[in-house]
């Protein structure tokens, strides 16, 4: 039965998953266990994302799915569901873009492998970043962005993590459609990633998992 | 006795394209008067040098080199964007000296910053530009929506102009929320004529047509402007290398209707209606298209793809979604001797071989991110490709590294014609020198021997 939820999920039939939900839903199951393995399925999805079995729209959809099975769950839930994390990432797109596909890719992929990521979405401005990494105390950073513009950006982000004693502290990748090992030196990042993947492996190296 | 155009097969088609772009003329209709028999004989040799890329029946003298830049030529001058969305006196005169100075051979126009104080008359949403929503000094970003909810298919499917004009415009235009395009199709008489007039006396449909007719006198200012560009170009012998842009309709869908995850989320949903609704937009693109090259004489048609790009869909979802009617929108093109410009933002090396179904010598692929040795090999036999340096390189790095990037590009890709030197994607910023150092290589290293 829990199985099948998974793989349903993970195989995106929603109409399916759907129907799971409420049958256990109804058989009086722990809600929380249902959110579970709907984690376990976001774990599979991204693992076939990952090996090129999955794309984009899977990727899209899956998340439209999880939605609404979370919307079913939730009214159900006595308390907040805790789940064991690798660590803290703090992510958004540089100040002066709003590109978020590329970031919501790796914001996804970061959080079904096992990280708490702080995302503070697209445009977001220098101090922005510096706060969050100080309140939260995330030994990482990710700078994504789409435009040309996104390197001065991403080097002024840098920078005023290093004018707020920071610089130290976390270690920074930067990523997105233009972003080569040139633009990594000209930031002062400390990597790159080409996609999603490597962002999730950069972080769990970082961290000591990987 | 000359042939009727219907009569025209798309070869004979495509040479009176040519021809046409060949023999540039004035607003009046005139011949064009160029500024020296130097410029003309520049002007002819510089669009014989494309035309022989695409055509692919003879190699050119020497590889074309083009550049798509946005707001460079703005820095380049010393002006904000937003000076030259807003001011297009100067507008024309920064986009005047980028194209003299570095001499491309052909250029893009200056339409790129677009009308500011129009989008601003009537309040657009689709985007934020400079001043409104990001700094003056940045480029202009597309605010991501759904501009058309997952219901709406059929609206759009049934009635594409009533979806256009009355549930899509007032959406995307603050001003014109209160629009209602005129529809006489209720053919009444007497007394009953008066009735088809009636929505146009209530005061917010009225200041809604006023928005409209302050727009339509900016357009023409503005499109005043970017004709002295072009005509100020061509006198002096650059050719305007594109005009009449044009999108695949799955990236009509899903860039400014249903937005990403919207039409993500529809290939699962409701993949009829997508597929449906992409079939009723072709006929449309197609029109746009051609309309655009007879007001400009210019026979190429810049189209821009987005979501497409290898990682974006698999295999299967690109011919099964993306393909087909985008295939079909090419050969609309093509039959009408049309040259479409493919701007393959990203990487496409997983498409190449699909895309290789076209007839041979018809397009230009333009190609960023994509393995250019590949591409040679896959389409070197039956389309024009061009693209490649990266604009990071341009913005970061020297001439030096420019000159033996160029260098390698035209070792590995120029080989037999069929091949256009530029960067593979928009430049918003670089270094002048490496402008200079990518043109002017392509100039001495890229000669046919």
């Amino acid at each position: 039965m829990a199985g099948d939820l998974v793989r349903t999920l993970a195989d995106l039939k929603e109409k399916e998953v759907l129907k799971i939900v409420k049958d256990r839903l109804s058989a009086g199951e722990e809600p929380l266990k249902i959110l579970d393995d709907a984690r376990k399925a976001m774990g599979v999805v991204g693992k076939r994302f990952a090996d090129g079995q999955y794309f984009i729209p899977d990727l899209v959809y899956s998340g439209e799915i999880l939605k609404v099975v979370t919307e079913l769950v939730k009214p159900k839930l006595t308390k907040a569901a805790e789940a064991k994390r690798l660590g803290k990432v703090v992510f958004g797109t540089v100040a002066g873009d709003i590109h978020d596909i590329g970031k919501d890719i790796v914001v996804f992929m970061l959080d079904v492998n096992g990280f708490e990521v702080f995302d503070l979405g697209v445009d977001v401005p220098v101090q922005k970043f510096v706060e969050k990494i100080k309140e939260s105390g995330a030994p990482i950073v990710g700078l994504s962005g789409f435009l040309t513009l996104a390197y001065d950006s991403m080097k002024e982000t840098i920078e005023a993590m290093k004018a707020a004693g920071l610089r130290d502290k976390v270690k920074v990748m930067i990523g997105g459609g233009q972003i080569t090992e040139e633009i990594r030196k000209y930031t002062g990042a400390d990597a790159f990633g080409k996609d999603a993947m490597a962002g999730v492996t950069l972080a769990k190296k970082w961290i000591g998992a990987g | 006795m000359e042939k009727k155009w219907e009569e025209m097969s798309p070869e004979e088609k495509q040479e009176a394209q040519f021809q046409m772009w060949l023999s540039p003329k004035d607003p009046q209709g005139n011949d064009l008067k160029f500024q020296s028999p130097q410029a003309e004989k520049a002007y002819k040799e510089r669009v014989t040098r494309f035309k022989d890329a695409i055509q692919m029946k003879k190699k050119p003298d020497r590889v074309p080199v083009f550049n798509i830049y946005g707001f460079y030529p703005a820095l380049y001058s010393g002006f904000t964007p937003q000076e030259v969305m807003y001011d297009y006196d100067k507008c024309v005169k920064a986009w005047n000296k980028y194209v003299l100075d570095f001499a491309p051979d052909g250029h893009i126009g200056a339409y790129v910053p677009g009308p500011g104080k129009l989008f601003e008359i009537l309040d657009y949403k689709l985007y934020k530009w400079p001043g409104h929503g990001v700094s003056p000094q940045h480029s202009y970003q597309c605010n991501e929506g759904e501009y058309m909810m997952a219901d709406e298919y059929d609206a759009l499917i049934q009635d594409p102009s009533n979806f256009y004009n009355n549930i899509y415009t007032p959406r995307i235009y603050g001003a014109l929320q209160a629009f209602t395009a005129p529809s006489f199709s209720n053919v009444l008489e007497m007394y009953g004529a008066g009735l088809n007039f009636i929505p146009f006396g209530i005061p917010p449909v009225q200041a809604a047509y006023k928005a409209l007719f302050d727009a339509g006198a900016e357009a023409l200012k503005w499109i005043g402007a970017m004709v002295a560009h072009n005509i100020a170009m061509a006198t002096a012998g650059f050719p305007a290398f594109w005009d009449g842009p044009a999108k695949a309709p799955f990236d009509m869908i899903g860039d400014t209707l249903r937005g990403t995850k919207g039409i993500m989320t529809d290939m699962y949903r409701q993949p009829d209606k997508l597929l449906q609704a992409m079939e009723v937009l072709t006929p449309l693109v197609i029109k746009m298209g051609i309309g655009g090259v007879k007001m400009s004489g210019v026979p190429i048609v810049a189209v821009v793809m987005h979501k497409g790009a290898d990682g974006f869909l698999s295999d299967e979802q690109y011919k099964k979604f993306y393909w087909p009617t985008f295939r079909k929108i090419l050969m609309g093109y093509i039959n009408e001797g049309i040259v479409p410009f493919l701007f393959a933002e990203g990487g496409y090396n997983s498409r190449l071989e699909v895309v290789r179904d076209l007839p041979k010598g018809k397009v230009i692929w333009w190609l960023d991110r994509t393995d250019m040795a590949k591409a040679k090999k896959i389409l070197g036999d039956v389309a024009c490709i061009g693209g490649n340096v990266p604009p990071d390189l341009l913005a970061v790095g020297t001439p030096q590294q420019v000159k033996d990037y160029v260098k390698k590009c035209i070792d590995i890709a120029a080989k037999g014609g069929g091949y256009i030197l530029g960067n593979g994607t928009v430049m918003e910023d670089a270094k002048p020198e490496n402008i200079h150092a990518m043109i002017d290589t392509a100039k001495e290293y890229g000669v046919y021997k």
